[in-house]
């Protein structure tokens, strides 16, 4: 089983619960595919046994065999190649390009254009205690995480439950990084902010009709914000963690909830079973 | 007059306060347009309360559909589809997964019986909007759409366009969370970042690939600790980390639950008296802020 863990937007402590989620539950997989901003290495502090670069091909024009005929700027929808007839020149912008090798299949001058590869990120792989972690970094400067979390996806193992730390927000990232999985599970605060990101969170993984369910961060007593709405919307709330200066301090020096929260792991292996159950719905 | 001078608001992760700030500085800054660039994901509204004035469509690209009585099931499509987004349904159809088609329109190019078509989407609407304290440009990106440094794009050109037509000098951009397209998009052409970061670990390690950003894109950055004193030796460690690389830190705001509980009253901390210390921090930057734009 694949758990995703989504947030609508960061900061509501999506990579402490993931990472808790993963500690508590035997042979589970960490997954950080937060390519933009990995952090769960710094709860897990994993042993990195392999890393390597994960690339794409893009086209790498050679002018002297170009025609300058323009078919490839004319065929690529992203506008990643400009062709200068009059200077002859060639003109390719890397940040455009979405790898899809249509212009190098419309070329029809043989060799004009070669697929060369381009290292988006890097992939590391590690453990800790027999739990396996994989994670993601997009290289600094790179437009979009999403080819890169599709590359990592093809290395979890698939003998065991894996818990994905998403990117957070709802955009191309995070649909990669939720796509697939058996379920999501959405980290929420219950602050107006937090209630209109978890809606855009909802409406995300109802259009893709994935089964969910929600865990309330920072709870305190007497708010009743999410409690209202998940009513209302007939959505699981699978837990509550507190709001704790305690837990504030302890996520600052890397340690996650699930070692500060009393009965932590009990808390989340809970939390696991009642996914496994499958208490959820999907409204 | 030369372009309004735009600063942005980032924070390479979200969560560490950003938006409460960009809130807190819209009000306190005269004479400015606000943006909300965060098109996944705006908030900026929930305090700021806009009333539209104008709404507009924004298209993303196109998505491949396969029309099932043309197609003569060859799978050339689903050969060359780099994104795995064409494949057979139970029925034995060959069928597009809409998630996954990134619109490069690859597939049409190979059917040979033109059975593929691509549907233009309209995948969000953007907004110029009125707030008590100043024009607002914002926008809405469907869940799951793409596309959204370009419209972090044109949020910041209409901005841009109104600044010019009221002799407005500045323009207050709170940004998007990451380092990403949209991201690079709303640092295109700003005069100042404001990051928000937290002392923690994964605070410290996120500013560093934020900072990392900004200099790529060769944006002066400035530094604002949230929560300062919720962990001193790390908020230290920050500290050294600016000095030793020449960057200013604008504030340390202090950890305080007021925060939390103005919020869920729909309030800033700038908007009451029980939030004294961070109040005093948050005006102080903000006079920081208004210094810089007079420059
Ligand atoms: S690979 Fe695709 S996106 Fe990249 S330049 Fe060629 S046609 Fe454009
Ligand atoms: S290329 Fe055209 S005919 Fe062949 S499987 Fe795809 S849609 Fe059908």
């Amino acid at each position: 089983m694949w758990i995703s863990v989504a947030s609508g937007k960061g900061g509501t402590g999506k990579t402490t619960v993931a990472v808790s989620l993963a500690l508590s539950n035997k042979n589970t997989i960490y997954v950080d595919a937060d390519v933009e901003e990995p952090n769960g290495f710094l709860f897990i502090k994993p042993v990195i046994k392999e890393e390597f670069s994960y690339t794409e091909l893009i086209p790498l024009i050679h002018e002297d065999k170009c025609t300058f005929c323009g078919k490839c700027a004319d065929a690529c929808v992203y506008k990643a190649i400009a062709i200068l007839k009059p200077v002859k020149k060639a003109i390719f912008f890397p940040e455009l390009c979405h790898s899809c090798g249509l212009c190098s299949f419309v070329c029809p001058v043989e060799n004009a254009i070669e697929e060369v590869p381009k290292e988006k990120g890097r992939i590391r792989k590690g453990e800790k205690n027999g739990q396996l972690f994989i994670e993601g970094i997009l290289n600094v400067g790179e437009a979009s995480g999403t080819p890169l979390i599709r590359g990592m996806k093809k290395y979890i193992p698939h003998d065991r439950d894996a818990i994905i730390d998403s990117s957070p927000g709802t955009s191309c990232p995070v649909v990669e990084s939720v796509g697939d999985t058996d379920f999501v599970l959405l980290i929420t605060e219950p602050t107006p902010f937090g209630l209109n990101d978890l809606k855009l969170a909802v409406e995300m993984v109802k259009e893709m009709k994935l089964p969910f369910g929600i865990l309330v961060n920072k709870h305190e007593e007497g708010n009743s914000l999410i409690k209202d709405y998940a009513r209302e919307e007939k959505i699981t709330i699978l837990g509550e963690i507190p709001f704790s200066r305690e837990i504030a301090e302890a996520y600052s020096k890397g340690i996650p909830v699930v070692d500060v929260l009393p009965d932590g792991e009990k808390f989340f292996v809970n939390i696991m079973e009642k996914i496994r159950k499958g208490v959820n719905t999907s409204g | 007059m030369d372009r309004a001078k735009e600063i942005v608001i980032l924070s390479g992760k979200g969560g560490t306060g950003k938006t409460t700030l960009a809130t807190s500085l819209s009000k306190l800054i005269p004479n400015k347009v606000i943006v909300d660039a965060d098109v996944d994901a705006s908030d900026l509204f929930i305090l700021l309360k806009p009333d539209p004035l104008r709404q507009d469509e924004f298209k993303g690209g196109s998505i491949a559909s396969i029309d099932t009585k043309k197609c003569i099931q060859c799978g050339e499509c689903e050969k060359k589809c780099r994104f795995n987004a064409i494949s057979r349904n139970k029925e034995g159809n060959f069928i597009v997964d809409s998630y996954k088609c990134e619109g490069c329109e690859f597939c049409t190019y190979v059917c040979p019986v033109n059975a593929i078509k691509m549907n233009p989407q309209i995948v969000g609407n953007w907004y110029v909007s009125e707030t008590s304290f100043g024009t607002m440009v914002h926008a809405r990106l469907i869940p799951g759409a793409e596309n959204s440094g370009n419209l972090v794009a044109l949020v910041k050109r209409e901005a841009q366009l109104i600044a010019k037509k009221k002799g407005l000098r500045s323009i207050i951009v709170d940004g998007p969370p990451g380092i990403g397209c949209p991201v690079i998009s709303s640092l295109s052409s700003a005069a100042l970042a404001l990051i928000v970061t937290e002392p923690t670990l994964s605070g410290i390690h996120d500013l560093d690939r934020i900072l990392a950003t900004c200099k790529q894109f060769n944006v002066n950055a400035k530094i604002i600790i949230n929560k300062a004193d919720i962990n001193q030796s790390n908020t230290e460690k920050i500290q050294q980390f600016a000095d030793k690389n020449g960057l200013e830190i604008m504030g340390k705001i202090p950890f305080d639950r007021c925060v939390v509980k103005n919020l869920s009253k729909n309030l800033t901390p700038i908007d009451s008296d029980n939030c004294g210390a961070v109040k005093k921090e948050i005006k102080k930057i903000s006079n920081d802020v208004l210094r810089y734009l007079s420059e």
